[in-house]
């Protein structure tokens, strides 16, 4: 993860200086660049876009992707939406109870839903899950 | 060997189940690899199609048995295969058959037709011609395009946009998302028609972040379709998880920079949208029919169809299901046909119990329901919906309550906080449906039990009163919710108590002959 040096951060709000509705791209780089949007950038961006921090906190904790902290660990996104669970997504978390290395994060469809279960991790995508492929997967990013 | 050609799909389900490996594998045995759209028989993905033959599912370790002309994986020609010879594909026709990037693919299987005999036509031509195919909006609501059309265009301002929503966040659902992976300009044709037609400068589509693969081929494919498409300019934008974007007036709050909120209507966003200008939000697949319409004829489109549902809908064949994947057909055909005879009933062999159409929000079937006609006005008439048109199937290990709560749950998360009936009815939903599952009833709290609370029941309620209670919940819901999240979360909670009642503790159904 990179340091989070006042550079980069420049670098991402001069690259959206002007957008309209230049608030969630920022974000989203911001969090990619860092891996999470904490306290020196909500200050950044606020006075970047004219906002109050109130606002661009109250933005930052409304949508799932953007968290004020980074992980702790590596994040694995289980589909546990309806079509998983019809094929079995639900027993697949539970062999997951317990696992303290990774996160297990849900992600609600990943739109494969006729090959579930389902996970990603990053941008990497994983279809026709079990018990085995899972622990598989787990030990690759642990 | 080095003569033989390869296609491979490069869409995201291919790839989640190996699809790059089997394509190096073929590489390393030196032959041609060409990676294109996904035919949507997702089954057989990683599925390699060889001179119209195709060989699926595969794994590296098959190649080898497939170029010896040995493997018993071959399902003859694709073309001609029942789940593909079935299908009236109109939006999905050049599925399977290009390379998703490639312009001269798209420019030679029909591309851009549409868009020039629209500039031909002129702006009020165009909306008359899709007014005239009785297109409605694919995204769930089934409101006729050419309608929103003539609003937006009608609109005094100098600043207009078109929006597209393609945050397909419904489980069961993946059309707008072979759409845009497999045929991306496609998209962007029906986005710069639609631009033209109701005088609009900028265009955006709005992709939900659980979708990289798409998020990717629609920046390529805007970048290199800028030039064909000018004046009108797309650029693509990133949502942020959160499944209430889906609905159009939380997606422009979300375009804007705010919180995804979801905005009163009216103003309808037609009249004061994006910036607070006219804005056409249009679903993905109704964006994708509108080449089809305008290369074609409007006539030709409407001749398709049932009832005053017209044309084709792809279709999204999901969840506990032998043959997955993507059906597009006119509207009219029963939904017995597309799980049974299609989908092949379950996966896991067992009997089919439920299947749920449109979504988290839409509503569970039981299979006395089959005789269905897969139409809007149908579905509304069973009390139900076909939203996106995914169908999720269930086998008979499902339980039905869990499922009722898994609708409740999913809408306390999703809320946006907006509304109160579905911020706080939808956790209150789940308390009810943890007392209903567990069975223990509930006594009167500290509170009811007051002498100053005359009106509080002071004994235990019953199974039967937290039934009561929970219809009676999913009542305000559905007529007190801003939007369709909270107003279409009693559909499953209902649908699942109406007919699988035993798995909430009461007396099964008896078997009506006439239902």
């Amino acid at each position: 993860m990179a340091p989070m040096t006042p550079t980069e951060l420049d670098r991402i709000l001069a690259a959206h200086a002007g957008r309209e509705g230049a608030l969630l791209p920022i974000l989203h780089d911001v969090q990619a660049a860092f891996g999470h949007v904490g306290e020196e950038a909500v200050r950044a961006i606020a006075a970047a876009l004219n906002l109050s921090r109130a606002e661009v906190h109250g933005v930052v904790s409304f949508y799932h992707d953007f968290h004020e902290t980074p992980a702790p660990r590596p994040v694995i996104k289980l589909c546990r939406a309806e079509s998983c669970q019809a094929r079995g997504g639900e027993a697949l978390a539970a062999t997951l109870a317990g696992e303290t290395r990774v996160t297990i994060e849900p992600v609600y469809c990943l739109g494969l839903c006729s090959v579930g279960p389902n996970a990603m991790v990053g941008d990497g995508l994983h279809a026709r899950l079990d018990a085995a492929r899972l622990s598989a997967l787990v030990e690759s990013v642990a | 060997m080095s003569a033989v050609t390869v296609r491979i799909s490069d869409d995201a389900l291919a790839l989640a189940c190996g699809a790059d490996a089997v394509a190096d594998a073929f590489a390393a045995a030196g032959c041609t690899v060409i990676r294109v759209s996904s035919w949507g028989m997702h089954w057989l993905e990683p599925l390699a199609e060889i001179d119209g033959h195709g060989f699926g599912p595969l794994t590296p370790g098959d190649v080898g048995a497939v170029l010896a002309g040995a493997s018993p994986l071959g399902i003859g020609r694709i073309a001609a295969h029942p789940f593909i010879a079935r299908q009236e594909r109109l939006t999905f026709a050049r599925a399977g058959k290009i390379r998703p990037l490639s312009l001269d693919d798209y420019a030679a299987t029909g591309g851009w037709i549409g868009l020039e005999r629209a500039r031909d036509l002129g702006a009020e031509a165009t909306i008359a011609e899709v007014t005239r195919s009785g297109l409605r909006g694919r995204g769930g609501a089934g409101f006729p395009a050419g309608i929103k059309w003539t609003t937006v265009a009608k609109a005094p301002s100098l600043r207009k946009y078109v929006v597209c929503n393609a945050d397909e966040g419904d489980s069961g659902t993946f059309a707008d998302r072979m759409v845009m992976e497999g045929d991306p300009y496609h998209l962007i044709e029906g986005m710069a028609i639609a631009g033209f037609a109701v005088g609009a400068q900028q265009g955006y589509v709005y992709i939900r972040s659980e979708y990289p693969h798409a998020i990717a081929k629609m920046r390529a494919a805007v970048e290199r379709a800028a030039p064909i498409i000018a004046p009108f300019r797309i650029e693509v934008r990133v949502g942020a998880g959160a499944y209430v974007c889906g609905e159009e007036t939380s997606l422009l709050n979300s375009l804007e920079g705010r919180r995804g909120e979801v905005r009163a209507k009216p103003p309808l966003p037609a009249l004061e949208g994006l910036f607070g200008q006219p804005t056409v939000v249009n679903n993905v697949l109704t964006l994708t029919a509108v080449p089809w319409i305008m290369a074609n004829g409007a006539a030709h489109y409407a001749s398709v169809g049932f009832g005053r549902s017209r044309g084709t809908m792809p279709i999204q064949i999901a969840g506990n299901v032998r043959h997955g994947g993507l059906f597009e057909v006119g509207f009219g055909i029963t939904l017995g046909e597309l799980v049974m005879d299609i989908g092949g009933g379950t996966a896991s062999g067992r009997p089919v119990r439920a299947v749920q159409v449109g979504g988290p929000l839409g509503a569970y079937h039981p299979p006395s329901d089959f005789h269905l006609p897969f139409d809007y006005e149908s579905f509304a008439a069973a009390d139900a919906l076909i939203g996106h048109a995914g169908i999720t199937v269930f086998d008979d290990t499902v339980d039905l309550s869990a499922q009722a709560r898994f609708a409740m749950q999913f809408c306390a998360v999703e809320s946006c906080g907006k509304c109160t009936p579905c911020r706080i009815g939808s956790t209150r939903g789940v308390e009810v449906l943890d007392r209903i599952r567990a069975r223990t009833g509930r006594v009167a709290d500290r509170v009811e039990t007051l002498p100053q609370m005359h009106n509080a029941k002071k004994g235990a309620r019953t199974l039967s009163e937290d039934i009561a209670l929970l219809t009676d919940l999913c009542e305000t819901m559905k007529f007190g919710s801003l939007c369709a999240l909270g107003g279409f979360t009693p559909y499953p909670v209902l649908s699942a108590l109406r007919w699988f009642p035993e798995d909430f503790g009461l007396p099964a159904r008896v078997q009506e002959a006439a239902e």
